[in-house]
């Protein structure tokens, strides 16, 4: 072709643009060239219209492929973006051009962007009486009639403008161009306060109760003028009461010799791209068809200025007014051919076709015609993947050779071309009537009249023959699915092999898994493999529909919910001060706890090691202070409120006096720990019960279910009050010097203030509750206020004396020298009150209590279940690693070696001067005294097990 | 097409071929020795290691769909030992080392590809439970390792190890010997290995009975007549509750969809296997180039095999978490399967209070790392009708005598 | 993402819920009084039926009340909602 050759003249000119083109044109690159589109182009009718046939290629074979259809049903033209932002694998019938578009084509594989998505995504809730997918004609009429009588609707539509299949086909409607009659209703719609017409929005699947998820990509299309606050792409999470898809149809190909040429394309693609794009997608083609369809596109392309060499028809009888009209044109109508090969280097330069082989002997010679392009139709399948996904039937349609929906259980139906319903008008009326059907369904009154515009007279139609492949002694090049390279003799292969199940095929062959799902060949593969088993398609059924329907990238969904936001951040009332002081933070479920305080100073700052004995050293010997705030604290009030944590912890509850404070510990009916706090007693009805931190909705959320579900008599609430208080925990043989000063009201001397009870005082010139509790085994108190004053009595606290602040680290070498565990840490859910050496806090009272029955079971009441006890490295500068394990043999035997147990929490303690551990250990308390060796890397660490109380187990420290 | 782009590889081309002769579908006798109820990956290996490890070849495969299209055909492939318990790890690493050799034993391609796994570790607690992990598989021989955020990075570049993260990885446990096969592959490897040894695959024939007598079962009702069987090898996944209860037996199950999804075909990016409980993500990238994602199990019980779409919206933002650079990546195709979970994480494998009815079950989101572990240990259940010692410890009755093996810790979320 | 219709604030997103498993399971009257068998069936064994399943739900993110529904698990439809305490309704 000489206008091919013009290209590299000049970037503006585009030699397959059809004359009479307007809008701005646009410059973009592809595989490394300039061109120029004009707005309103897709990469691939810009391509098109450059003579650009081989876009991509073949996964498998390395073949080139051209663009094929003109919508997301693409399977071929598969392109990276590369600017603005790299994007892997879109198809170019997809991408709307812009200008300083750079993409290249793709062999298959995408590629990722090396650097961060700048792009904003989100996700928006909406709920209408009525979702029309799909903005063709049946969509809009069926969107129209429930408008018009007040529903909420939406109307979403995946392409940049409404009009569905009017766009291609460029019939009229009333008299003037369909796609100006979309145009015009879908504003007139959008105009209704209560609808809402959403563009370049695809519903990619239908969920239970119809959840429908639709993305919308809201600035793809602008390339760099994309505005940087408005979000790239938008999920919209549907709830509709009635759902109608519009969804039309996509044209399927045929299987033969060579029909992944590029220049081979779908002849309703080509009819669209002459139409709509304004492009000619060859020069002279020639036609191959199964249906009439094909004659439509023919005739346009004729007018429009495309050759038409052939028509080669797979059927005897074709439409007759259609091959009158072709007559009219002096268009050559094969009827019985088929197209045997296409020839060609790198792109079509010939078809060869045939009579069909049963035909043979009618007179019918093989001819080989020189053409640039062949149209293929092997006849229109319904777009039922949403039907389907919504859990439809789906059942054969004999006179359309393909699937369509059936029954539903959801208040979902299809209307116009994706139910089977064929000509413009019948469309147009099958849609308002699925409007009117939808509005009785959400409850709403239809007009009694529906108006719905004329179309033009339909030639009658002749049937369609459902050829699926074109017979041959060698299927190497007839395709099924050109984007996996799967010919009908991979499909013999699998079925040779003995597979009878489509997706059997599928997987043996993978036709159908790739980036377009299968849209133009699934059913396709269908027919071959029903060809080759001797079945028939109806009988074979389906693969499942999959959504998305189409690709949806990984940010549009995970949308907002990222960085800070991929889950929140809770941080106590107290939090800037630790900032301030330069505090390291642990996460701890969702909130930032300080972790340790570096000291900070001349020099390198202090490391964690240096930083924790010091805070250990200040708690132990002099005064120390936490912020406790996030410990979980729930009010639990009412008659009945002992009677429930009588019921839910191992110990007595019932008995605690007002003013006091009890330990407890919480099982799971299965008798393992699950929680551990205090209990206040503030009233004879009303107590306060602290959680762990990680643990407190989950305690609160037990609480709840025990009362409402089995409980429903005791008269208790349960109230969260966490972040209602600010608690800071002053510790050390000086705290109660400090607290008297902060406190000059309160008498702290220890009968006064004995150990567990607890006072209201001010504190600091603020109301408090001020508890005498010790979590580290010395003289301790947590002073509770408002929240709001959190900060104001930490700084009093802090600006009373030499105070040391000390984090979570600190705390755990605290409670760890004093054995006290920490749930979740010391126990892993297979862990019972008694491994932890607290049978003391197992009532033997109480005739019942949640876990009691389970401490009965065999495995619950075997001597060598795993205890809690210390460990002491007989090394004492030696750290064991939390998470090393014990055996009693001095070398390590050949594996498997059984463990005898973990070590949980492993430190190194000021108090003690040494390291030390907790473990659990296979019948620990017998082994006290024992050695025992840590495999550590090539080492085996010796230990000697020790009671998990080290420090102070007289309990001499606590009262000061 | 530019000139470099020609010269690229063509990912899908070195992909191998499959056997010309599979399996044909077979007419189901009116009875075998063994009838096994579920043509899943689980049922396919048992089936094998009846004919190969016991000389059991009058062996039927009933499944109510096309062979292998449950939950083997909708996992994500990944395949790894490195389990807490002993009782597990046992069992477990007894399948690494069948994975290992399975491909010449079958004599199939499975696509085995021992590309490692990292769990990844995003609390102090993660840590302790990692290390713990790691050393309990040293013990058991167990490959296995504790890598630093750095070394994480090293064996996956595209883990964002950043402490801005909002859960920042603190390191990981590494298994080099783990990694990822294909699963159709694996199944039909399977089957034809049992087929050519005698075994009948019976397709769309859904088991609708068994038949007890006097405590002992005798054969099953189907939809394709009744077969009767000297003894009976249940391996329905997700529907063994149902299957079970035909015999009266009650299993301590509940079924849940769990969902997985792919993308499109991408040049590598990613070496191995990526987990995280915490930020909940598992993912690796297939042969062709495909990024194989599972997500969260859906809370409430159904047999439907389709989860609702909030997990997965959950799932792409803690995979952008992680890795960053997922972010235009796409979507293709997601779908579900419907899993068995038991109250311990565990499955249970053994026999059942009717003589001759055998029970394989409850694996939850593992059943197809296990496969031919638990494919060879059942089928020795089944021909001895006394538990092989790896299967022993997961019995019906350790729920009453409380000897759980709790591995919610290395199962709850993550695969 | 199911719609559920709570009995106190009606339908609402799935995800605003806590699934709470099989419904009339209740928390034996003597505990100590069971074998050994008796207690693991109701520590660990609940029906899992596929099709109608009375089930328990908690309204976690609205009232926060419990509540039992009816659900098909084999098509996820939900034929019925009511109060904890209430009798499983009757489907046809």
């Amino acid at each position: 072709m000489s206008e091919r050759s013009e290209r590299t003249g000049g970037a503006a000119v585009q030699p397959y643009r059809r004359e009479g083109a307007t809008g701005k044109t646009l410059r973009f690159r592809f595989d490394g060239r300039e061109y120029a589109g004009l707005e309103g182009d897709t990469l691939a009718s810009a391509l098109l219209a450059n003579g650009v046939r081989a876009v991509a290629s073949s996964i498998k074979l390395g073949r080139p492929r051209g663009v094929y259809a003109a919508g997301s049903e693409e399977p071929n033209a598969l392109v990276q973006i590369e600017e603005p932002f790299p994007e892997p694998m879109l198809t170019a019938t997809t991408v709307e051009l812009y200008d300083g578009l750079v993409a290249t084509g793709l062999p298959g594989q995408g590629r990722l962007a090396d650097r961060p998505d700048p792009a904003r995504y989100d996700a928006v809730h909406a709920h209408c009486d009525v979702l029309v997918v799909g903005a063709g004609p049946a969509g809009i009429a069926a969107a129209g009639v429930a408008a018009r009588a007040g529903a909420r609707v939406i109307l979403a539509d995946e392409r940049p403008e409404p009009g569905g299949s009017l766009l291609g086909t460029a019939e009229t409607l009333d008299g003037a161009p369909g796609r100006e009659w979309a145009a015009g209703e879908a504003a007139a719609l959008a105009a209704l306060p209560e609808v809402r017409v959403l563009r370049r929005t695809t519903v990619l699947g239908h969920y239970d109760d119809n959840y429908v998820i639709a993305v919308e990509r809201r600035t793809n299309h602008l390339g760099a003028q994309a505005p940087a606050d408005v979000a790239r792409e938008r999920v919209w999470r549907i709830r509709a009461r009635r759902v109608v898809l519009a969804t039309g149809g996509h044209e399927r190909f045929v299987a033969f010799a060579g029909n992944d040429l590029p220049g081979v394309m779908l002849a309703g693609a080509a009819r669209t791209y002459a139409n709509h794009y304004r492009v000619l997608p060859g020069s002279r083609a020639v036609v191959f068809t199964t249906n009439d369809s094909a004659y439509a596109a023919a005739l346009d392309l004729a007018r429009a200025g495309v050759e038409i060499a052939a028509i080669a028809d797979v059927r005897h009888a074709p439409g007759e007014t259609w091959v009158a009209r072709c007559a009219e044109r002096g268009i050559e109508v094969l009827t019985g051919h088929v197209v045997t090969a296409v020839k060609g280097e790198g792109e079509v330069s010939s078809v060869e076709v045939a009579p069909r082989p049963e035909a043979q002997g009618s007179g019918g010679q093989a001819r080989e015609i020189p053409a640039d392009l062949l149209l293929v139709s092997g006849g229109w399948t319904p777009v039922v993947h949403l039907f389907s996904q919504a859990g439809g039937t789906l059942r054969y349609d004999e006179e359309l050779g393909a699937f369509t929906p059936g029954e539903t259980r959801q208040a979902v139906e299809a209307a116009g071309f994706a139910r089977g319903v064929r000509t413009l008008r019948e469309c147009l009326e099958d849609g308002a009537e699925a409007g009117r059907r939808a509005l009785a369904g959400a409850g709403l009154t239809a007009p009694p009249e529906i108006d719905v515009p004329a179309a033009e007279e339909e030639p009658a139609a002749a049937p369609a023959e459902h050829v699926w492949l074109v017979e041959s002694g060698d299927y190497g090049t007839h395709f099924v699915d050109l984007q996996r390279d799967v010919t009908v003799a991979e499909v013999l292969r699998a079925t040779g092999a003995g597979l009878s199940s489509v997706e059997h095929v599928k997987r043996y062959t993978t036709a159908g898994t790739a980036h377009d799902q299968g849209k133009t060949s699934g059913l396709l593969t269908g027919g071959v493999v029903a060809h080759a088993l001797g079945v028939d398609v109806a009988e074979l059924g389906t693969t499942t529909f999959r959504a998305p329907y189409t690709p949806v990238s990984f940010a549009a969904l995970a949308g907002r919910d990222r960085g800070p936001l991929h889950d929140p951040v809770r941080v106590t009332a107290l939090h800037e001060w630790h900032v301030a002081r330069g505090a390291l933070f642990e996460n701890v479920g969702q909130w930032k706890r300080p972790w340790y305080y570096p000291q900070q100073g001349e020099g390198p700052g202090e490391d964690m090691e240096a930083a924790v004995l010091r805070e250990c050293r200040a708690a132990r010997e002099d005064v120390a202070a936490m912020d406790a705030s996030t410990l979980g604290k729930i009010d639990v009030v009412g008659p009945d409120a002992a009677v429930l944590l009588d019921r839910l912890y191992t110990n007595m509850m019932s008995t605690l006096k007002v003013g006091s404070i009890r330990y407890g510990v919480m099982c799971r009916p299965d008798g393992m720990v699950f929680d551990d706090g205090t209990v206040i007693r503030l009233a004879d009805d009303r107590f306060l019960v602290t959680t762990t931190t990680g643990n407190a909705a989950a305690v609160l959320d037990w609480m709840e279910e025990w009362l409402q579900t089995e409980w429903p008599d005791l008269r208790v609430h349960c109230t969260s009050v966490t972040e209602q208080w600010a608690t800071v925990a002053l510790v050390g043989p000086r705290s109660r010097e400090v607290l008297a000063r902060l406190a000059p009201g309160l008498a702290v001397d220890n009968d006064s203030f004995p150990f567990m009870t607890w006072r209201d005082a001010e504190v600091a010139g603020i109301e408090a509750r001020v508890c005498r509790i010790s979590f580290s085994g010395e003289l301790a108190y947590e002073i509770n206020v408002s929240s709001w004053y959190g900060l104001a009595l930490w700084e009093a606290v802090m600006a009373s004396g030499e105070v040391t602040p000390y984090g979570t680290e600190t705390m755990h070498v605290l409670r760890a020298e004093k054995g006290f565990p920490i749930v979740g840490q010391d126990t892993d859910g297979t862990v019972t009150p008694q491994d932890l050496g607290m049978e003391w806090i197992v009532s033997k009272k109480k005739a019942d209590f949640v876990g009691k029955r389970s401490f009965a079971r065999a495995d619950t009441s075997r001597p060598d279940r795993k205890h809690l006890v210390g460990l002491l490295p007989e090394d004492p500068g030696v750290l064991l690693p939390e998470g090393a394990h014990l055996v009693d043999t001095s070398a390590l035997p050949e594996p498997p070696v059984p463990t005898l147990g973990f070590v949980t929490s492993s430190y190194r303690s000021a108090a003690l001067g040494r390291t030390f551990a907790l473990a659990l250990v296979s019948g620990g308390r017998e082994r006290i005294g024992e050695r025992l060796y840590a495999p550590v890397g090539a080492d085996l660490v010796p230990v000697t097990v020790t009671s998990h109380v080290l420090y102070d187990p007289e309990g001499a420290r606590r009262d000061g | 097409m530019s000139p470099e782009t020609q010269g690229r590889r063509t990912p899908g081309a070195d992909l191998p071929d499959h056997p010309d002769r599979l399996w044909r579908s077979a007419e189901p006798k009116r009875a075998y020795d063994v009838v096994i109820v579920g043509g899943g990956g689980h049922g396919l290996a048992t089936a094998y290691y009846l004919a190969k490890n016991h000389g059991i070849t009058n062996v039927a495969v009933l499944e109510r769909g096309w062979l292998a299209g449950g939950n083997m055909a909708r996992n994500t492939t990944i395949i790894r030992s490195n389990y807490l318990w002993d009782e597990s790890a046992g069992i477990y690493e007894h399948a690494l080392k069948l994975w290992e050799g399975l491909e010449e034993d079958l004599g199939y391609p499975l696509l085995f590809s021992q590309r490692g796994v990292l769990n990844l570790a995003h609390s102090l607690q993660d840590v302790r439970d990692s290390v713990r992990r790691v050393n309990a598989n040293r013990l058991n021989g167990v490959d296995a390792e504790w890598l630093t955020p750095e070394q994480v990075k090293e064996v996956c570049p595209i883990v964002d190890i950043s402490p801005g993260v909002r859960y920042p990885v603190l390191g990981g446990t590494y298994q080099p010997r783990a990694g990822i096969a294909k699963h159709d592959y694996v199944a039909w490897g399977y089957a034809k290995a049992a087929a050519d040894l005698g075994v009948d695959m019976i397709e769309h024939c859904e088991v609708t009975g068994l038949d007890v007598r006097d405590g002992r079962v005798t054969g099953v009702q189907t939809t394709r007549g009744p077969i009767a069987a000297g003894k009976v090898a249940l391996a329905a996944a997700g529907h063994s509750s149902v299957v079970a209860g035909y015999a009266g037996v009650s299993l301590p199950l509940q079924s849940h969809p769990l969902q997985a999804l792919v993308s499109e075909l991408l040049e590598p990016v990613h070496p191995t296997v990526v987990m995280s409980n915490a930020v909940h993500v598992y993912v690796s990238q297939a042969h062709k180039g495909e990024l194989v994602m599972g997500a969260g199990i859906d809370a409430a019980n159904s047999y439907r095999q389709r989860g609702a779409f909030h997990i997965i919206e959950r799932q792409m933002s803690a995979a952008l978490e992680l890795f960053p650079v997922f972010a235009r990546a796409h979507v293709l195709r997601t779908w579900g399967g419907v899993v068995d979970v038991t109250p311990d994480a565990s499955p249970v494998v053994g026999l059942t209070p009717v003589e001759d009815l055998y029970v394989n079950c409850g694996w939850g989101t593992g059943g197809f790392k296990a496969t031919p572990g638990v494919g060879w240990c059942y089928a020795h259940t089944v021909a001895t009708g006394e538990p092989h010692p790896l299967n022993a410890p997961f019995s019906l009755d350790r729920f009453t005598t409380g000897k759980l093996v709790d591995e919610h810790g290395a199962a709850a979320v993550a695969h | 993402m199911l719609l559920i219709p709570c009995p106190w604030c009606g339908p609402r997103d799935e995800a605003e819920f806590h699934y709470g498993g099989q419904a009339h399971v209740a928390y034996p009257e003597d505990p100590a009084a069971l074998s050994d068998e008796e207690w693991a069936r109701y520590l660990f064994f609940r029906d899992n039926p596929k099709g109608l399943f009375a089930e328990r739900w908690s309204h976690t993110a609205g009232c926060r009340r419990w509540f039992n529904a009816v659900r098909d698990t084999a098509t996820n439809e939900i034929h019925a909602v009511y109060r904890a305490g209430e009798p499983r309704p009757v489907i046809a």
